[in-house]
């Protein structure tokens, strides 16, 4: 580190004052309290009532009362605390905006989910039965006649279990060993660096690339067209090997050196200090990224549409030919239902599927962070 | 430019946390009035709440009455942000804007605070915040350039040209060398020493000798045990306090460590 | 390890020289699984065009269109560019909003749930968006579509108006839903990082809450929210089911508010169920030139996310 040039020698200070120089118009700032952004508030919410029962389409309302808000709340500040404050007040609403505006299709989209897949989801044929034999003929009887659900989803939820599962293990070893590379092996230089931005790369996959790639790579080895759970997994693995590496990579870091180095102090292989002392201590982390990782890929679509084809009924064999999975299973209810003149039972079905996937994710996600609460090592950073 | 501050049982908190207890001082205008004590004393929260910087945590609350020439401070009708675009502050370590040159830098307090700003009112400011900082013949040629490529002396000293810019009446430093090296701590020191023919300079520091240099008159802080308030124990001008302290604690402060 | 060791001397030459099998086959498995990662790059990109390849040579007339492969694939790139784009333009200025408001307006606690709830709507399967955007966000734009093209008809983006909703501006905007997730995220860690000692220094010159983030923290974020961006774009250029299912396909229009437009994945997903021979090999085809153009975004990403311009980052 250099030290400091000399410093300037003392010069004659002449200051003009703020007021004095010519070009400079200040802006002050007055005080204010919050109550005339609450009273504007509460007017706004009076004006979308208002809007509302006047017959105006209720999300033309909102922006319409949210346009007044801002207006009133930029007028009201600036007139007595000054243009800055009102400024300051403009950008709060509008940062406030930009989270209710992405609230809403979230709530939208949750309640849809629970409340068009709910009933579906507790009726024991949806979980029980597969689509085997089921035809429009039924859905017309269950739509026209109220006669119980025929066909469900119970095949789709062992083909997700089965693919997944596959997916899972192809990629954790890869993806954990790969880490480990990374981190206890090449820390840097430039092979690490190469893998790393192949990493990158592979994240960026398209998750439909995926699903032609292991088509392709189907094809050549077995034949065009062959399509089976094999095909599936090797899809979800592309996308999900990426993941498992990223975070498998961050939690090994954060292992502190001076454990490795007080195991290899005692003389134990590296190996063994890899395999008992990082990786134990590394645990929980690398498990909830491992199951991020699933939740990531579990309700993968396109791929499994495009290299693992569609089932009626129940296969276990990823082997021998197409299986069915939940989100495939919803997009097919959804987009194909049965009967085209008695659509309910199918878009019922499609959507117990959607809420089902959902909820695996959300399970998965929370449990993520639960393993990584509840067996993280006292590293005290 | 230039007040006077009095602080009036002067009590803050954060949450249920009871920081500094009853602090009572004068702080004189156009005079260098330094805060010193040991760590956790609470001399760095009193000097934040001379601009209401402390309100930054969350949950931060004071009692009692901080008046600038006459005037609360925390009075109901008082801004915070005006009252810190009156009461400028320096930090522990440099802080440039890292995506600004240094002239934008030096200029962003008062571009912030203005309606308008001519092009020569911009340049004429620039200069002589930078000449009041001791800094204008080591960057004139180089204005254009990030304030990140100074050395760590020169960007404290851009700091403080930026904080002068906007011409407060009082400037608060809060350790401001603390993460320099001997020789910029020397140059912050003489700049100190000029600031005060204009300003009202308050400053926290460990070092009791960098205390005993620059400033007039001396508030010595204290704890009775972690946990507690801290208060201030005695404030009196420098000679005084390093001299012949009234207070014992003053007294074992200063000769435990001073020297 | 020591840190004295120099990077290109491995460990081994100053070491013991005898070699433990176990080892042995760690360093081995680590290796090879470092490098399987290579091995399966280069089997996406080979496979992909080994069956992609029959199209290029096909007789041009053979091909979806009749006019060869060049003329089949690209109103479905523009189809894909457009609807990404216009999901990136709406989602970027929403999700900084919800980053500035996680990691500066709202109360810690506040703010941590609300970043756990977004990254679960990260998670949602696209499935499942798809069916949420047909079902009950198209019907919904309808009226918004009809005064478009009541008001703006004159434009050539609004000429008629879809009675369905099923158009590329509603697959548009769900895209946008989708990945409002990745660019909040990075967003909310980048503003989250800005040094507190910027902050202050804005805060202690006089700036409103407002100015200070404009002075301290969005110059801070602005390569991570940039990275952050073109993530998200790659995300929705990939995004297929979502498209494929609320989208009414039909050929390349500028109407954005009726039938009309595909996107490449969604094209793919949509027809090769029950594609053979050629046609097999045109959709390969186009996932490849999807792959590649996802890649040039993702790199052009890593590019400006890495990127230190000296007006940058924290000293």
């Amino acid at each position: 580190m250099s030290l400091d040039t000399a410093p300037t020698p003392p010069q004659e200070r002449k200051q003009r004052k703020l007021s004095e120089i010519e070009g400079v118009e200040l802006e002050v700032v007055r005080a204010s309290s919050n109550r005339l952004s609450l009273l504007a508030l509460g007017g706004a919410a009076v004006l979308l009532v208002l809007l509302v029962v006047l017959g105006l389409n209720p999300a033309l309302a909102l922006v319409a009362a949210f346009v007044v808000y801002l207006g009133v709340v930029f007028v009201a500040y600036r007139n007595t605390a000054g243009p800055r404050v009102a400024r300051d007040h403009v950008f709060r609403g509008l940062v406030g905006a930009a989270f209710v505006l992405a609230v809403v299709p979230l709530l939208s989209l949750l309640w849809t989910v629970v409340s068009q897949g709910g009933p579906t989801l507790v009726d024991p044929a949806f979980l029980n039965q597969t689509m085997n034999g089921v035809t429009g003929l039924q859905d017309q009887a269950t739509q026209r006649d109220g006669a119980p659900l025929i066909g469900g989803a119970y095949h789709a939820v062992i083909g997700t279990l089965v693919i997944t599962g596959i997916a899972a293990l192809i990629s954790v070893p890869i993806g954990v060993f790969t880490a480990i590379f990374l981190v206890e092996y090449q820390p840097k230089g430039r092979v690490s660096q190469v893998i790393r931005f192949l990493v990158d790369v592979m994240t960026g996959i398209p998750s439909i690339v995926a699903g032609l790639f292991a088509f392709a790579l189907w094809a050549v080895l077995f034949g065009i067209g062959t399509k089976n759970g094999f095909a599936g997994a090797v899809a979800l693995s592309v996308l999900m090997i990426s993941t498992v590496v990223r975070n498998s990579e961050e939690m090994l870091r954060i292992v502190p050196n001076e454990l490795r180095e007080a195991s290899l102090a005692l003389g134990v292989p590296k190996w063994r200090t890899i395999a008992k002392v990082v990786l134990p201590t590394a645990a929980s982390g690398l498990a909830s990224g491992v199951t991020l990782a699933i939740a990531r890929v579990i309700g993968e679509t396109a791929p499994l549409l495009v290299a693992v084809g569609y089932a009626r009924g129940l296969n276990v064999d990823p082997s021998q030919g197409p299986m069915n999975t939940l989100a495939v299973y919803a997009y097919y209810m959804f987009t194909k239902p049965l009967s085209p003149g008695f659509r309910e039972p199918s878009l019922d079905r499609a959507w117990a599927a959607a809420l089902m996937l959902v909820l695996i994710v959300v399970v998965l996600n929370l449990s993520a962070r639960v393993i990584a609460k509840a067996f993280a090592p006292k590293t005290g950073r | 430019m230039s007040k006077r501050i009095d602080v009036k049982n002067l009590d803050i908190y954060y949450g249920a946390f009871h920081a500094v207890k009853n602090v009572s001082m004068t702080i004189e205008p156009r005079s260098v009035t330094a805060f010193i004590g040991p760590s956790g004393c609470g001399k760095s929260t009193v000097l934040r709440t001379l601009n209401r910087m402390h309100e930054v945590i969350p949950g931060a609350y004071t009692t009692g009455e901080v008046l600038m020439d006459d005037k609360n401070l925390y009075a109901k009708d008082t801004d915070p942000v005006d009252v810190r675009r009156q009461v400028g502050m320096v930090f522990q370590r440099p802080n440039p804007f890292p995506t600004m040159s240094i002239r934008e830098n030096v200029l962003a307090g008062v571009t912030l605070n203005s309606k308008r700003l001519s092009k020569s009112a911009a340049d004429e400011l620039a200069e002589q915040s930078l000449r009041g900082a001791n800094l204008w013949t080591e960057v004139k040629d180089r204005l254009d350039r990030p304030g990140s490529g100074l050395s760590g002396g020169q960007q404290q000293r851009l700091c403080i040209a930026r904080a002068i810019a906007v011409q407060p009446e009082v400037i608060l430093m809060d350790e401001p060398c603390s993460a320099l090296d001997p020789i910029s701590t020397l140059a912050i020191e003489d700049l100190i020493n000029e600031l005060k023919s204009d300003y009202t300079v308050v400053i926290v520091t460990h070092n009791m000798q960098q205390a005993a240099r620059v400033s007039d008159r001396t508030g010595f802080f204290n704890l009775e045990a972690t946990g507690m308030p801290g208060e201030l124990v005695e404030m009196d001008d420098t000679q005084k306090i390093f001299s012949n302290p009234s207070k014992p604690a003053t007294e074992d402060y200063i000769s435990g460590r001073f020297g | 390890m020591s840190a004295t060791t120099a990077p290109e001397t491995p460990p081994q030459q100053h070491g013991k020289p005898t070699k433990r099998p176990g080892d042995v086959l760690f360093r081995g498995l680590s290796t090879a699984s470092a490098f399987s990662i290579l091995l399966i790059l280069a089997g996406v990109a080979i496979f992909l065009v080994s069956e992609a390849l029959p199209v290029f040579g096909a007789d041009p007339a053979e091909v979806t269109g009749g006019e060869g492969f060049v003329s089949y694939v690209w109103p479905l790139i523009f189809g894909t560019l457009v609807a990404s784009l216009i999901a990136m333009v709406v989602a970027t200025p929403v999700a900084v909003g919800i980053a500035l408001f996680v990691s500066h307006y709202a109360p810690k606690r506040l703010g941590t749930a609300i970043g756990f709830v977004i990254d679960l709507l990260a998670a949602v399967p696209s499935v499942v968006f798809g069916m949420w955007g047909f079902q009950v966000f198209a019907p919904r734009l309808v009226p918004f579509f009809t005064w478009l093209s009541d008001n703006l008809g004159f434009l050539p983006f609004f000429e008629t108006a879809s009675r369905t909703g099923r158009t590329i501006l509603t697959a548009s905007l769900v895209l946008a839903v989708m990945i409002l997730p990745i660019i909040t995220a990075v967003s909310r860690e980048v503003f989250l990082q800005t040094p507190r000692l910027h902050e202050e220094a804005a805060l202690a010159l006089g700036a409103t809450q407002w100015e200070m983030i404009r002075t301290a923290v969005l110059p801070f974020g602005k390569p991570g929210v940039i990275g952050g961006t073109m993530l998200g774009l790659g995300r929705a250029l990939g995004e297929t089911m979502a498209v494929a299912i609320i989208l009414s396909p039909g050929v390349f229009t500028w109407n954005l508010i009726d039938s009309g437009n595909i996107t490449v994945p969604a094209e793919i997903a949509l027809n090769f169920p029950e594609a053979a021979g050629l046609r097999l090999s045109e959709l390969i085809a186009a996932g490849l030139v999807l792959f590649g153009i996802t890649l040039g975004v993702n790199l052009l990403a890593r590019w400006v996310v890495n990127r230190r311009a000296e007006f940058s980052g924290a000293n």
